[in-house]
């Protein structure tokens, strides 16, 4: 598969390897700088495995201030850098390029302070997500945001990327839950944004932070908010007939002013490859299920439930089952949390990450199927049905080049279709290079403009993940 | 003065054109309501959002709504009030603080960046905000965002523009997440505490599994005589009980707090909200951000330099509002020297013009900080016709 194209390296930078290579080694510690062939291989994908570039070198800093003095090297010098959190982009978002430099925040991994009475917790880049929240669950707290990949996935890249998770339905994503970050910019100079209060003053720079994919600098340190967790989390499974009804009920459980903390959608294939995998109890004579998670204590969680299953059984709900003792609750979730590894051990798939407007749901699970089955292909689908945010895992061979570009055709015509609804190409695992070349779909021109203007000034001469994001042809600088 | 009045996006990018070419900065105007927030600029026409008006979409089930720019919030407000819903984040109204009279516009509140009590537990305006449409420098209408919750597709200049004042350019249609209306709400007051026992209290009702929408803590004096601590539930009926319930018990030790509701409910907080307490006098008013802990060592501090300092907090202690005596700098220094070592952010809210020319309205911003914050300006209006010096001299 090699749809997707990378600018060229840059020969200059090429024959210049050696010297690059040297003056990084003057930086950094020995043991953070990566040159060798075989222990730069690690680095040069991730999760977007079907894209490999081997970097020029990998630099593994400890500190900001080692961040500082090799971006400034780097950018002195005009080397390309990638930054890379835990390498789990979906969205190709920290694949290196031949003449890059890859920084990874992999070893900037303690958790630095943490404040309950405030309810923030500052970590270093690299803490991974499920880290910060396992650090303070014993004292009740936890970190909202949880993306499927939380068990490696770093602070730092989900800033980068704006993360999402199947609870944001009530607790935001990433940029809702981030107060402050130390932020390291190409000219090495370190600057502070926001800090541990709310909404600091001047233009939102944090905001703009969040999501930008590695394109504005490189985020080593963040505080975060910790929230306290509810008294108890029960998730319950609906089966529905159809996936009109599944929809429906979901319309209608908001429209009774009801905001469950997680509604998550999976059809019929999803479940069986979920069900295989994690025996969580899914039914399998449905075509759509529900996972509707409440929270609070008992009797809130048993009135809350009450209401849902009415509003369910209205829709022509037919199985509804309760998780009845936290094992049963936590393997409702691994069924649901391990549907793309799941997936992967039956076939190879690509996971899209669309959003629609969750009223046009019934219209484009009927396009999609239409779409993969114009291909040849199946199509299994899990999504985040309070947001409309869609995850459909088209399944292909990889070893198959053919049934490959199949695969990423079907998958681009599918986000072209939220687009069309009204809806957007990413909603949590960013642009990255898989989704570059679609940003015409949903911008006009000038709309791209004003955002590489803003880019353009953290990085005048796209140094910074510059293959991601923004397509190749018609950049601005300026 | 021209009064510049567009009533379709294309007139304002027509009228914005025009403009780059005379060189006339433009003054960015909707309901008039907000004129006085920011540093006075010395523009000679003002681009209304006036004639953009009207709901565009309003879809109940998928919480979003979007309005053109100079919408009457009072409409937006009304409209999702029939379908049980409202903006999730309670903006401030500054007609009383500020003395003006008008109808505050939803373009407005995106652009400021409104929020009020309810930002510590559901997220700020800019948290909600989904999507613009703005007319830049260049005369171009952008888009960013859209009406989706969920959107990372390229970079969120939703977020700059919000709280950006007109700076980045005029905003001719916004698009908001909203959420339902609580089945009851429910105040949990308590009398007689000081700072420190206050914040503690509402510390630990924020840290606690029952989920405060608001807390706020009104010293002696702040529109009654005694002390009173606010800690405000919104939920389902019956969880309001149990919810209350657990909170007075495992706070017993700040004493037995009274429960208000409906009107005396609603009224306590729009006071707080709207920081009327310090409407109609002649004191310069700041808004402090903090973390809530340092707001009564801030409010010590500022109250050892400045005589005749009053304060309240807002979000559990994390919000100061501070009325000092206007004098000839807003005792701007003073205030600033007190909460340097405490690393929040002042904003100089009402002050006369003359100090809000002479001392920084925002915190003044790091250097590296100012460096972005410069470029961003060019890089929406180049030729700085918007709204030129409101934040930040030069800017």
């Amino acid at each position: 598969m090699s749809a997707i194209a990378f600018p060229l390296p840059d020969p200059g930078i090429l024959a210049r390897r050696e010297e690059i290579v040297a003056g990084l080694a003057r930086l950094v510690a020995p043991e953070a700088l990566i040159t060798a062939e075989d222990e730069r291989r690690p680095y040069e994908t991730d999760a977007l495995t079907a894209y490999r570039r081997l970097p020029l070198a990998v630099v593994l800093p400890s500190t900001t201030q080692e961040v500082a003095a090799v971006l400034k090297f780097c950018g002195e010098q005009g080397v390309p850098v990638v930054p890379r959190g835990a390498g789990t982009s979906l969205a190709g978002g920290a694949i290196p390029q031949e003449d890059a430099v890859v920084i990874g925040v992999s070893k900037m991994n303690r958790i630095l302070t943490i404040d309950y009475a405030n309810r923030t917790a500052k970590v270093q880049a690299g803490v991974t997500n499920l880290a910060v929240t396992g650090e303070v669950s014993a004292e009740g707290f936890f970190y909202a945001p949880d993306p499927s990949s939380q068990l490696a996935c770093s602070i730092g890249g989900n800033i980068g990327m704006n993360s999402g998770g199947a609870h944001c339905l009530k607790y935001g994503v990433t940029t809702n839950n981030v107060l402050g970050v130390t932020m390291v910019l190409l000219d090495g100079s370190i600057v502070e944004v926001g800090g541990a209060h709310l909404d600091s003053a001047g233009y939102d720079i944090l905001g703009l932070i969040n999501g930008s994919e590695g394109q504005l600098g490189i985020i080593t340190e963040a505080t975060v908010r910790i929230l306290r967790a509810a008294e108890g989390a029960r998730p319950v499974l609906f089966g529905f007939p159809t996936s009109e009804q599944a929809g429906a009920a979901v319309a209608a459980i908001i429209g009774a002013g009801i905001i469950p903390v997680a509604m998550e959608f999976m059809d019929k294939p999803a479940i069986e490859i979920c069900e295989a995998f994690a025996h969580a109890g899914y039914p399998m004579d449905v075509e759509a299920l529900l996972i509707i998670e409440v929270e609070g204590s008992d009797t809130e969680m048993d009135a809350q439930l009450a209401r849902i299953v009415a509003i369910a059984r209205e829709h022509g709900v037919k199985t509804v089952k309760e998780s009845r003792s936290a094992m049963e609750a936590a393997a409702i979730w691994k069924g649901r949390k391990s549907a793309f590894g799941a997936t992967g051990r039956i076939a190879d798939y690509i996971c899209m990450d669309g959003t629609i407007p969750t009223g046009q749901l019934p219209y484009v699970l009927r396009r999609m199927d239409e779409i993969v089955k114009g291909y040849g292909l199946r199509v299994a689908n899990v999504f985040h049905a309070g947001d409309g945010n869609l995850h459909p895992l088209i399944l292909y061979n990889c070893n198959d080049p053919i049934e490959a570009q199949k695969a990423e055709d079907a998958g681009m015509d599918i986000l072209k279709l939220c687009v069309e609804v009204g809806g957007c190409l990413t909603g949590e695992h960013g642009v990255g290079i898989e989704k570059r070349d679609l940003m015409t779909f949903q911008f006009n021109p000038e709309d791209l403009n004003q955002q590489m203007r803003v880019r353009a000034v953290f990085d005048q001469r796209w140094l910074l993940n510059p293959a991601k994001v923004f397509p190749l042809e018609g950049r601005v600088a300026a | 003065m021209t009064l510049h009045i567009p009533t379709t996006e294309a007139q304002a990018c027509a009228i914005v054109k025009s403009v780059i070419d005379s060189g006339v900065p433009l003054s960015i105007g909707g309901g008039g309501t907000r004129a006085g927030l920011g540093r006075p600029t010395q523009t000679q026409s003002t681009l209304s959002s006036a004639g953009l008006t009207g709901i565009t979409l309003y879809e109940p089930a998928e919480m979003v709504i979007a309005a053109r720019a100079g919408t009457p919030l009072a409409e937006v407000e009304r409209t999702l009030a029939e379908r049980g819903q409202m903006l999730p984040f309670e903006p401030m109204d500054h007609r009383p603080l500020l003395g003006t009279e008008g109808q505050p516009t939803i373009g407005a509140i995106a652009a400021g960046n409104i929020s009020g009590p309810r930002r510590i537990n559901a997220g700020a305006a800019r948290d909600s905000l989904i999507g613009i449409r703005l007319v830049n420098g260049r005369g171009e209408a952008i888009k960013s965002g859209g009406r989706v919750m969920k959107n990372v597709t390229g970079l969120d200049l939703v977020k700059l523009v919000a709280g950006s004042y007109g700076t980045l350019g005029f905003l001719t249609e916004v698009t908001f997440r909203v959420l339902p209306k609580p089945e009851r709400i429910v105040t949990l007051a308590w009398r007689g505490l000081s700072d420190e026992a206050a914040i503690a209290l509402l510390c630990t009702a924020l840290g606690s599994p029952y989920e405060p929408f608001a807390a706020a803590h009104l010293p002696a004096g702040i529109g009654a005589e005694q002390p009173r601590t606010l800690l405000r539930l919104e939920n389902f009926s019956d969880s309001i009980d149990y919810r209350s319930g657990e909170l007075i018990a495992r706070l017993a030790a700040h004493g037995a707090p009274e429960m208000v509701e409906g009107q005396d409910s609603v009224e306590l907080w729009r006071d707080v909200r709207d920081a009327r307490v310090f409407a109609g006098t002649d004191e310069a008013v700041w808004r402090l951000s903090l973390a809530p802990t340092d707001g009564p060592k801030a409010t010590a501090s500022i109250a050892a330099r400045v005589p005749g300092a009053r304060w309240f907090y807002d979000w559990g202690g994390g919000l100061v509002w501070l009325a000092v005596p206007a004098g000839t700098d807003a005792a701007a220094d003073a205030i600033r020297t007190a909460i340097r070592p405490l690393g929040g952010h002042a904003t100089l809210v009402r002050a006369p013009a003359a100090i809000r020319a002479s001392v920084p309205v925002f915190e003044p911003l790091s250097e590296p900080l100012m460096r972005l914050t410069a470029g961003i300006k060019t890089s929406f209006d180049p030729a700085g016709i918007f709204e030129p010096g409101r934040m930040y001299a030069g800017v």
